[in-house]
């Protein structure tokens, strides 16, 4: 008799994660709606170039940098609630009792993660591309940045996420503690407002957390490569991006795997 | 082997023993209950069975392992029915039941686990519509798709109405009949009666007695109490040979009562709430 392979039961727990997602429909239209709604709100009010004369409007520097902010909700947010909720409605401890590995339930919520983000990401270019005439990029390698930003962005919140569920008391706390950090770093790391505008101590603090970075690779890619005069080091810096994001994913690997409980005790 | 046997089992919380040294052997094939009030201690020990918590002190070998250090090869061979989960809400019966039948090398067939515990006509509803009857049911069954050799039910009938506890017991009894060890606790008297082939009651952290239903406590060798009235007044004797004391008793007796103790008076004067 041969135990089921991790990998088999992790992917059968991404299907019933996904499953019990896409049933909460009101939790779901709200969800995603939210990072979309934001990315319309402050499109609309800072229409403007973002230099006299520049074919680049304000509106399209937030609706790019907002897929950091669609990463952050759907990875950070959705996977910090979503392990209170499981330690809380018995779902952690009824897996405790069965054969099942962490890590099959892991896999499960990474697969879960993947499919939310990738779905929000859609949604919030639909936005950009059909609101606020955001360029999709033309070449290869700008859609090659796309998706490995995309890749360790998840990767790294939700294993921060994960580590961050600990913090919340219960279930119901989850939403404020997990929500807060989030808001903090979205103003400070030029999401929610423009970078240049910044003071640079807050920028440098912010330099520290992975937010900062996601908000200037997805610029990176969609935003004519003339706006890096804009960023703080007056370039992209891909590879500083890259080094940044990949600390934080094990930084999050670390965080997730010393404090993960399966109860709360 | 012998299922579950524990030695001088300890748990403390903060300094107060939660557990106080229990001793218990539960043999494979037997329905055994743990029996006692509120905060005696049996949701503690068997969730220390289970392997959900670390005891402070003692042996414990559940299938022949250490339940504190266990793998997942043992926990497929335990069946663990929870108490007051109100996880997969979302889900459906069948696709629940499907879903954990996954994690175990030969589960039962989850159609006919989901007949088993009588939800065959609510397989596709989805778990949140269900009644607090019905959503024990799914606890069993997935309990149960594993297909375990033993089984731990933490007082699975409380909140029933009469009807649905004596369908549990029918369901019970037939996972018993098909030589699963089940360990159960229960504050109901009339269910370990009704289940256990012995049992065990706790107070305080220890077990205070054990045997079989109709042994335990020195139920079986018991005195009777016989009360009636004459000329004199009320009378009330203890005796062995009720007989004999009905046979002495004048021809103006009226109102004669002959009590043997049951688990209920064994139960009550363990737990020290008869004063």
């Amino acid at each position: 008799m041969t135990m089921p392979s991790v990998l088999s039961n992790g992917r059968s727990r991404g299907y019933i994660e996904v499953l019990q997602l896409i049933r909460q429909k009101d939790a779901v239209i709200f969800t995603f709606a939210f990072p979309a709604l934001l990315t319309i709100l402050l499109g609309l009010i800072f229409d403007t170039p973002v230099m006299p004369g520049s074919p680049t409007t304000h509106s399209q520097v937030f609706a790019a940098g907002m897929i950091a902010y669609g990463i952050l909700s759907t990875a950070f947010i959705s996977m910090g609630i979503g392990i209170a909720v499981d330690r809380g409605d018995g779902t952690l401890k009824r897996l405790r009792g069965t054969p099942v590995t962490a890590g099959a339930y892991f896999l499960g919520k990474i697969v879960l993660v993947f499919f939310a983000a990738i779905f929000e990401v859609a949604l919030l270019l639909l936005v950009g591309v059909l609101m606020f005439d955001l360029p999709l990029p033309a070449d290869v390698s700008h859609w090659v940045t796309f998706a490995w930003l995309m890749v360790l962005s998840v990767v790294a919140c939700t294993l921060l996420g994960i580590a961050a569920s600990s913090l919340a008391s219960s279930a119901r706390s989850a939403p404020a503690v997990l929500n807060l950090p989030v808001l903090v770093l979205q103003f400070t790391s030029g999401i929610f407002v423009h970078i240049a505008a910044l003071p640079s101590a807050m920028v440098n603090v912010s330099a520290l957390f992975p937010v900062k970075w996601m908000g200037q690779g997805f610029r990176s890619v969609f935003l004519p490569d003339a706006l890096a005069s804009e960023e703080v080091a007056g370039s992209w810096e891909p590879g500083r991006t890259a080094l940044v994001l990949l600390a934080w994913c094990v930084i999050g690997l670390v965080l997730s795997l010393l404090t993960f409980r399966w109860s709360r005790r | 082997m012998t299922p579950i046997e524990v030695h001088g089992l300890r748990k403390t919380y903060g300094g107060t023993a939660a557990i106080d040294g229990i001793d218990m052997s539960v043999d494979g094939g037997e329905v055994f209950a743990l029996l006692g009030p509120n905060g005696a201690g049996k949701s503690t020990t068997i969730e220390i069975l289970e392997g959900h918590r670390r005891r402070d002190g003692g042996d414990v070998r559940v299938l022949g392992e250490d339940p504190g250090t266990a793998g997942r090869r043992w926990r497929s061979r335990i069946g663990i029915v929870l108490q007051s989960a109100t996880d997969a809400g979302d889900l459906t019966v069948r696709e629940t039941v499907r879903h954990f039948a996954g994690y175990y090398p030969s589960p039962r067939d989850p159609e006919e686990v989901i007949s088993a515990v009588g939800l065959a006509a609510k397989a596709d509803a989805r778990i949140r519509s269900l009644s607090g009857g019905q959503r024990r049911r799914v606890d069993v069954a997935l309990g149960i798709v594993g297909h375990p050799e033993l089984v731990f039910l933490d007082e699975p009938t409380t909140g029933f109405d009469p009807e649905a506890r004596r369908q549990f017991w029918a369901l019970i009894r037939s996972l018993a009949a098909d030589g699963t060890t089940i360990l159960l606790t229960t504050h109901y008297l009339d269910e370990a009666a009704a289940l256990a082939g012995r049992l065990a009651i706790m107070v305080g952290g220890r077990i205070v007695a054990a045997g079989t239903p109709s042994t335990v406590g020195g139920l079986a060798h018991a005195q009777a109490t016989v009360t009636w009235r004459d000329g004199a007044g009320l009378h009330e004797v203890r005796t062995d040979s009720p007989n004999t004391v009905i046979a002495q008793a004048g021809p103006d007796m009226t109102d004669l009562q002959v009590r043997r103790p049951n688990l209920e008076d064994v139960y009550l004067d363990l737990i020290g709430a008869r004063s």
